[in-house]
């Protein structure tokens, strides 16, 4: 059946900023549909708010809306579409995850669909609500002859009491209509049951949990489905996951194909899949089932689907090849499987099954760290943060590589010592509880004598997993045993996956991880690179994606193909999403490859993390998937050279993973374009750094470098307090912490338990109440274009990448930029920057403060891409490859005259807000934990809002990260001292809008002594009400968690009051997740946005439109 | 024989190319057809299937005995490939249903394999050059590479291949209907599989399994409703008993249904020609298009050879006409034949499965449908 011609304009709906449970992957597959469409000659509009996305970036769609993915502005968007004549017809939702199929439900409930004639496709709301309402699903399952776990829907805490009555503890409790599981859980004792099913209730929006028998231990496996509108239905992918059920799927290693399954069991799963995809009335498009079987018995059960793409979508795609998203958006315009052509084999059609001939790793990458406080044990909600996927040829390969791209201190088995005093018992005991890292205890315990029986009963995984890691012990005592490593022995060490590192750590003698690789080359053990072709070498592929592998069989062939006309340039990618790394620098990577591959060079990109649109095969001219370690990049230069001429390697854009790499890859004669390494190496050492800064006149906060407590608080007496202090070479402010004192800086020193000489403390003066700039420029050594010039919105102190952030600045004058940009210059010259260039300073009684200067592109090279309408990261490649600014201006990539800091007055305002996941963590007595901001970076993703003012641009990146800021009712004041006098004006704007004002008495003194009418509300520490129920009783806490307020305004009080008080007041606020502000700049930005959204006329306004609109004035200046 | 873990082992193609590894299963020599199949899982009811005598097997899935061996899944009495190609069996089996470990299975059937081996390679090296003669060699067998050679060039080829002789039951025997007896079939084992006439029971089929040189008059001594023709191994162009027996039953407008071998046999009845495919269909992702209603099933089949002819067209036979049914839009091969005048039909896939998807199931519905109608 050929495309529909009843479709003209589709609206695809992105799914908002990355949170846990929702990243990158809706990046890929929204890109990927919004260039289907226009292909197929289409209008598309997109609505997404994070300006990290290539989505959004303009060419993607013919109308860009960045605003926020909320009911109410996706309706002005379809109204001012309708309006202008170009009215849409077709809703595309199942591509931007959970965030996107809501808001389409919303938008269908508040008849928005049918008063402008909109048609969802893809999947119509009946299927969206019998793949989501737990009970219809069960009923279908049923009905087609499947089984479920025995459970039942609760809508009060009453019917879950009657209910676990029946099935008995543990059960699982899961709540309808959350993201990523948010909510869900196992409950094994009472008061495991009481808090999460209320928790559970009050996070769905339909207050619906789920209570169901256990399954837990049982074997998980994941199906990926995809049905055209003739009702031909193919499985493009099984997962099995290496953790048991009751780690969630996002949380568990997963593995593709499914590893220990007969054909009887997994064709019995398929049909099973088949018939629900059929039943719940997917008409076009992906889905995702999930199944249990019982590792004894093999009962088989159906636990859940998803009704449109998902991660496990995105996973499965390049797992396999096979494109799901492009293909769900042309089955959703009409298309049957059998007319979309196969990419890769450029022959067969989509209409079959891909098979698989090595094996898929994924391992999630998690983030406690940042979360002191938060419970790390692993449970049906996600907590990872990012992933990393891993092909070979074995699943010991694959799991290898995948381990080594986590970017974490063990870069796989046995490169940390181990804790000390583990024991097969404590071992065993360990693996009781699922945990980050667990993988490693699990070899741990099967070296320590533990069997592979034991260790699967204590941990839930399969004894073929078990043995896997066994075999890898086995190796491990072969190679540390042998008298010399001969080239046999080397190979199997390869081909079982381990890294020269591995290998270096279990051979002294071979003078570490530089001494494997050279007896490696010596002997020609070296990797081969297969291509991922969907189809296990049945057909010939077309598409240059590959994966390393180590062979035994002297025959084993290489698939790289020679090409020796246009020079290469390899891109090296970020590696897995984690707090302070994120899809910011794949968009930065994916700019350069395709700016890269217009200037005529072969672009070849290596990257691990599945989620990303650079690991698309179509993004580069090639794809290598592997790890971003050392040896897997010096493995593909050397495999890129044999097949032609490498003109560079780019580091710069994907953050701070390839940037580590670069005197390494430098050393071993890797040509590294752009900023040299010494030049990066120059400022990110804070000496020559500071020398350079010295030399170019600009001043810095002054600062000493540590290596004991002694000494850091030496520098401290000397500079005064408050001081920052961090531990060198970071990124996302790792560690980072202001100290007030002397007693707290013994405290940091203390816990930074890893200060060495090699890594010393950063200790610089803090600079109090200064004002936050971040700047974004280009410098092509003569010439600087600044792109952007941000001011932070949070006073200094709060992490960049956690500040919102407001460009153009609002109350910079025209000296200070003029300062800001001299500075840059001077930085660029002096530190010999090729590329993008971040600095951060502050600014404080009119002196410009350098903070740090990065020469990479940065998190923020996006959002200042989108608010100025320029592509910073394209340019970047082109003045590292050897472009001058000049050139560059003349060619249209950069403007012809003019840059960031001069944009005209009447520019629109963009507005950056992080998104922080606060509310996704528990401490393991169950409360939340701290939301406070700080100079360690927590957030997982960012919004933007843009409009023509800063309080209309707040109020819609506020609408956007969080919800709506409230237009009425009660907001609750509690601040630190310091604070109170600047607190005054805001609070009272506020009043005279009509809300109600709450503070603790402390606060309200002083807010009625200026005239602003308050009740005061006991704080938390005073104690619990008496029960009597009134708001005079209770503390405030409890009247947060029991709705009696739509906004919190409460500072960190330092050190002078208690601290938990704030704590806990915070912690309620996102637990209902109402706004709750930290900083005092942050409470007067809301004020702006509140009366703008009182005053109801924000607006929506397309990318495209504003952009021609800065250029119109641009010209004009 | 005795088990060959670990011990040297080789396999060489008839052009010459060799491929180190080490053994699997049985140690010695096996000769035969190398063929790769693309299935992720299913090694047991492919080891099993009589459709891959004097084949070796490559096993294009790297991870290969992680479910070790059961005793439901076989799909004949015991396992047909001559040689076993893989690149990293397990080293203990994990599934409830497992008894015993893959390797100790092929060892005990005396089948020899090699492990080790980059199947890539070799997979590619077949898909380019085609499906050839080829040895693996182990322990004792293991020779110079002259040698071994020479050994494989002696083997006789696929093609001109007779081989329903050798794997075909030699007494008949019946598979009695679940539930009611609908109808009565007599299927020509040619290799058949045991989950065939399982699923024809299952539809009400008494199934009466007759030899590979059952003549007409013992097919219809059964006194069928309806005639089957099974998978099965060689050369269909070898087959004059099967085709003639073929011709016999159109001619008396008996009810007819084929699948992988007898599509090729019912194909030749009605006057099409056969033809050996560079490297074939052997897998469980294959898709194959009804050209009636244009819908597709994801099928498992195991050719290598295929039917002339061009999807859709319809043609003239002694039988009146017939038209090609079905074909795969990997590269436009054809999977069935239908007579339009008589009531037959067959597929070039297995709606059996086993190993594979389900999809193709119906076809058994299909045939019950024929048989009722000229009832």
């Amino acid at each position: 059946m050929p495309k529909r011609t009843d479709i003209e304009h589709v609206l695809v709906i992105g799914s908002g900023p990355i949170v846990i449970g929702q990243a990158a992957e809706f990046d890929y597959s929204g890109t990927q549909a919004c260039r289907v469409l226009r292909e197929e000659g289409l209008r598309v509009s997109l609505v997404n708010s994070n300006p990290a996305t290539i989505m959004t970036d303009p060419e993607f769609a013919d109308a860009t809306y960045i605003e926020p993915v909320t009911p109410d502005f996706l309706e002005q968007v379809i109204a001012r579409e309708a309006e202008a004549g170009r009215p849409v017809d077709s809703l595309l939702a199942t591509l931007g995850g959970q965030t996107a199929l809501n808001a389409a439900v919303a938008l269908d409930e508040r008849g928005v669909l049918r008063k402008y004639g909109v048609e969802l496709i893809g999947a119509n709301i009946d299927a969206i609500q019998r793949g989501e309402d737990r009970q219809k699903f069960k009923d279908i399952v049923r009905a087609i002859g499947g089984e479920v776990p025995r459970s039942r829907v609760c809508h009060s805490m009453a019917e879950v009491h009657d209910t676990v009555a029946e099935v008995g503890l543990p059960v699982v409790i899961r709540p309808s209509f959350t993201m990523g599981g948010l909510g869900s859980g196992m409950a094994h004792t009472q008061e495991d049951l009481e808090r999460m099913a209320s928790f559970g209730l009050e996070e769905s929006p339909v207050t619906e949990v789920l209570i169901e028998e256990s399954v837990l231990g049982w074997k998980e496996y994941e199906l990926e489905l995809m049905r055209d509108n003739h009702d031909n239905v193919v499985v493009v992918c099984s997962i099995e996951n290496f953790d048991a059920m009751g780690v969630h799927t996002g949380d568990s290693i997963t593995v593709a194909p499914s590893m220990t399954l007969t054909d009887r069991e997994y064709q019995q799963m398929r049909d099973v899949g088949i018939q629900v995809i059929r039943e719940v009335g997917v008409d076009t498009g992906g889905c995702n089932i999930q199944f249990a079987f019982h590792p004894e018995t093999g009962r088989m059960v159906v636990i859940e689907m998803n009704p449109r793409v998902s991660r496990s979508s995105a996973l499965a795609s390049k797992a396999t090849g096979f494109p799901i998203a492009k293909i769900a958006a042309k089955l959703a315009i009409g298309y049957t499987l059998d007319e979309i052509t196969n990419d890769i084999t450029g022959e067969t059609p989509a209409s079959f099954e891909p098979t698989l001939d090595y094996v898929v790793v994924k391992v999630p990458r998690f983030a406690f760290e940042k979360f002191p406080g938060a419970d790390p044990t692993l449970t049906t909600t996600m907590k990872s943060v990012g992933e990393a996927m891993a092909l070979g040829r074995t699943f010991t390969e694959a799991l290898g590589k995948a381990l080594r791209s986590m970017e974490t201190k063990a870069i796989g088995f046995w490169t940390q010592p181990d804790p000390e005093g583990a024991t097969v018992e404590s071992c065993l005991d360990a693996l009781r509880t699922p945990s980050d890292g667990r993988v490693y205890t699990v070899e741990r315990a099967l070296r320590l004598g533990a069997s592979v029986a034991q260790v699967s009963e204590a941990s839930g995984i399969d004894p073929w997993f078990v043995d896997q890691i066994l075999s890898l012990v086995e190796l491990r005592a072969e190679i540390a045993d042998a008298a010399v490593l001969d080239e046999a022995l080397l190979r199997k060490a390869k081909r079982y996956g381990l890294s020269d590192r591995q290998i270096a750590a279990l051979r002294s003698e071979l003078a570490g991880e530089d001494g494997v690789r050279a007896l490696r080359h010596r002997l020609g053990v070296r990797p081969v690179y297969k291509t991922v072709d969907t189809c296990a070498a049945e057909f010939a592929a077309k598409t240059p994606y590959h994966y390393s592998a180590y062979e035994l069989d002297p025959a084993a062939e290489s698939e790289i193909a020679p090409q020796r006309e246009k020079e290469k340039v390899l891109i090296l990618g970020s590696g897995p999403n984690r707090i302070g790394q994120g899809i910011e620098f794949d968009y930065s990577c994916v700019h350069a490859a395709l700016a890269l591959r217009e200037a005529g060079y072969e672009t070849v990109m290596v990257n691990c993390n599945p989620e990303t649109v650079s690991t698309d095969y179509d993004t580069s001219d090639r794809l290598y998937f592997e790890p971003l370690t050392f040896e897997d990049v010096l493995e593909v230069v050397h495999a890129e050279r044999e097949s032609g001429t490498v003109a560079g390697v780019i580091v710069q854009l994907g953050g701070q993973t390839p940037l580590g790499l670069a005197q390494r890859l430098a050393d071993a004669g890797v040509p590294i374009v752009g900023t040299p390494p010494e030049a990066i190496h120059l400022a990110e050492h804070r000496g020559s750094f500071g020398a350079a800064l010295d030399a170019a006149g600009l001043p810095a906060p002054k600062y000493g470098t540590a290596t004991s407590f002694e000494g850091a608080k030496r520098i401290a007496d000397e500079i005064g307090y408050p001081v920052l202090v961090r531990p060198s070479y970071v990124l996302g402010g790792r560690g980072m912490e202001i100290v007030y004192d002397e007693a707290h800086l013994e405290g940091y020193i203390e816990r930074a338990t890893e200060v060495t000489p090699e890594h010393p403390v950063l200790v610089d003066r803090f600079l109090d109440d200064a004002i936050e700039i971040d700047v974004d420029a280009l410098y092509d050594g003569e010439q600087l274009y600044l792109g952007g010039v941000m001011e932070h919105i949070e006073e200094a102190g709060v992490h960049s990448g956690d500040s919102s952030c407001a460009l153009p600045p609002i109350t910079l004058g025209a000296t200070d930029l003029e300062t800001v940009r001299r500075s840059t210059e001077a930085i660029a010259k002096g530190v010999g920057v090729r590329g993008l260039l971040n600095v951060q300073y502050a600014l404080k009684d009119d002196v410009l403060y350098v903070l740090e200067a990065n020469p990479r592109a940065s998190r923020t090279a996006p959002f200042v891409s989108k608010a100025t309408g320029v592509p910073l990261a394209k340019a970047c490649a082109l003045v590292m490859l050897g472009a001058t600014i000049e050139e560059l201006r003349t060619s249209g990539v950069l403007p012809p005259r003019g840059d960031g800091g001069t944009l005209p007055p009447d520019s629109p305002v963009s507005v950056k807000e992080a998104v922080l996941p606060f509310h996704r963590f528990r401490t393991p007595e169950g409360h939340g934990v701290d939301s406070l901001l700080g100079p360690e970076m927590k957030s997982t993703g960012e919004v933007m809002g843009v409009d023509e003012s800063f309080g209309k641009a707040f109020a819609k990146s506020q609408a956007g990260a969080y919800g709506p800021l409230p237009t009425s009712g009660t907001v609750f004041v509690s601040v630190a001292n310091r604070d109170k006098r600047s607190l005054i004006f805001p609070v009272k704007r506020l009043a005279d809008l009509g809300f109600e004002v709450l503070a603790t008495a402390g606060t309200a003194e002083v807010l009625r002594r200026n005239g602003i009418a308050c009740s005061v509300v006991r704080k938390y520490n005073e104690g619990a009400s008496d029960g009597s129920g009134t708001d005079a009783e209770r503390n405030i806490v409890e009247v947060i968690l029991d709705g009696g307020v739509d906004m919190v305004i409460n500072t960190p009080y330092g050190n002078s009051g208690p601290r938990i008080d704030g704590y806990e007041i915070r912690t309620a606020a996102v637990s209902r997740d109402i706004p709750c502000i930290t900083t005092i700049q942050g409470a007067a930005a809301a004020v702006h946005g509140i009366e703008a959204a009182i005053r109801g006329d924000i607006g929506v306004r397309s990318l495209q439109e504003l952009q021609a609109a800065l250029r119109a004035g641009q010209a004009a200046s | 024989m005795t088990a060959s873990v670990g011990i040297p082992a080789a396999l060489v193609l008839e052009d010459g190319r060799v491929f180190r590894g080490t053994g699997y299963g049985a140690q010695g020599r096996a000769l035969g057809e190398a063929v790769f199949c693309t299935g992720m899982t299913g090694y047991q009811e492919t080891l099993t299937d009589p459709s891959y005598h004097r084949q070796i097997v490559v096993q294009t899935a790297p991870q290969i005995g992680n479910t070790g061996w059961n005793d439901e899944d076989d799909e004949s009495s015991r396992i047909w490939v001559a040689g076993y190609v893989v690149r990293d069996p397990a080293r203990v089996p994990s599934n409830w249903r497992s008894k015993r470990a893959l390797d100790v299975e092929l060892a005990n059937q005396g089948v020899v394999g090699i492990a080790g081996v980059d199947t890539r390679t070799l997979t590619r090296h077949l898909r380019e050059q085609g499906a050839m003669r080829a040895g693996v060699f182990s322990g004792d067998g293991l020779a110079s590479v002259d040698a071994m050679v020479a050994d494989v060039l002696e083997s006789p080829p696929m093609s001109g291949a007779d081989l329903a002789g050798e794997v075909t039951t030699a007494e008949p025997y019946v598979v009695p209907a679940q539930g009611e007896t609908r109808f009565r079939v007599a299927a020509l084992d040619l290799g058949i599989k045991a989950n065939t006439p399982r699923m024809m029971s299952q539809r009400g089929m008494e199934v009466h399994v007759l030899p590979a040189t059952s003549s007409i008059d013992d097919v219809l001594a059964v006194q069928p409703d309806g005639v089957f023709l099974s998978n099965g191994p060689g050369d269909p162009a070898t087959t004059t008993h099967a085709t003639e027996l073929t011709k016999a039953v159109l001619a008396r407008k008996l009810p007819l249904f084929g699948i992988c071998f007898g599509n090729q046999i019912l194909g030749r009845a009605l006057g099409m020609g056969t033809y050996k495919l560079r490297y074939g269909h052997r897998g469980i992702n294959i898709p194959v298009i009804d050209v009636a209603t244009r819908k597709v099933a994801i099928t498992a089949q195991n050719h290598g050879f295929a039917l002339d002819g061009e999807p859709g067209t319809e043609f003239d036979t002694p039988y009146g006409k017939a038209v090609v049914s079905h074909y795969c839009p990997n590269d436009g091969c054809v999977e069935g034949v239908r007579a339009l005048d008589v009531p037959a039909f067959s597929v070039q896939y297995h709606p059996e499965a086993a190993a594979g998807p389900h999809d193709a199931a119906p076809l058994f519905d299909d045939f019950a449908t024929l048989m009722e109608k000229t009832k």
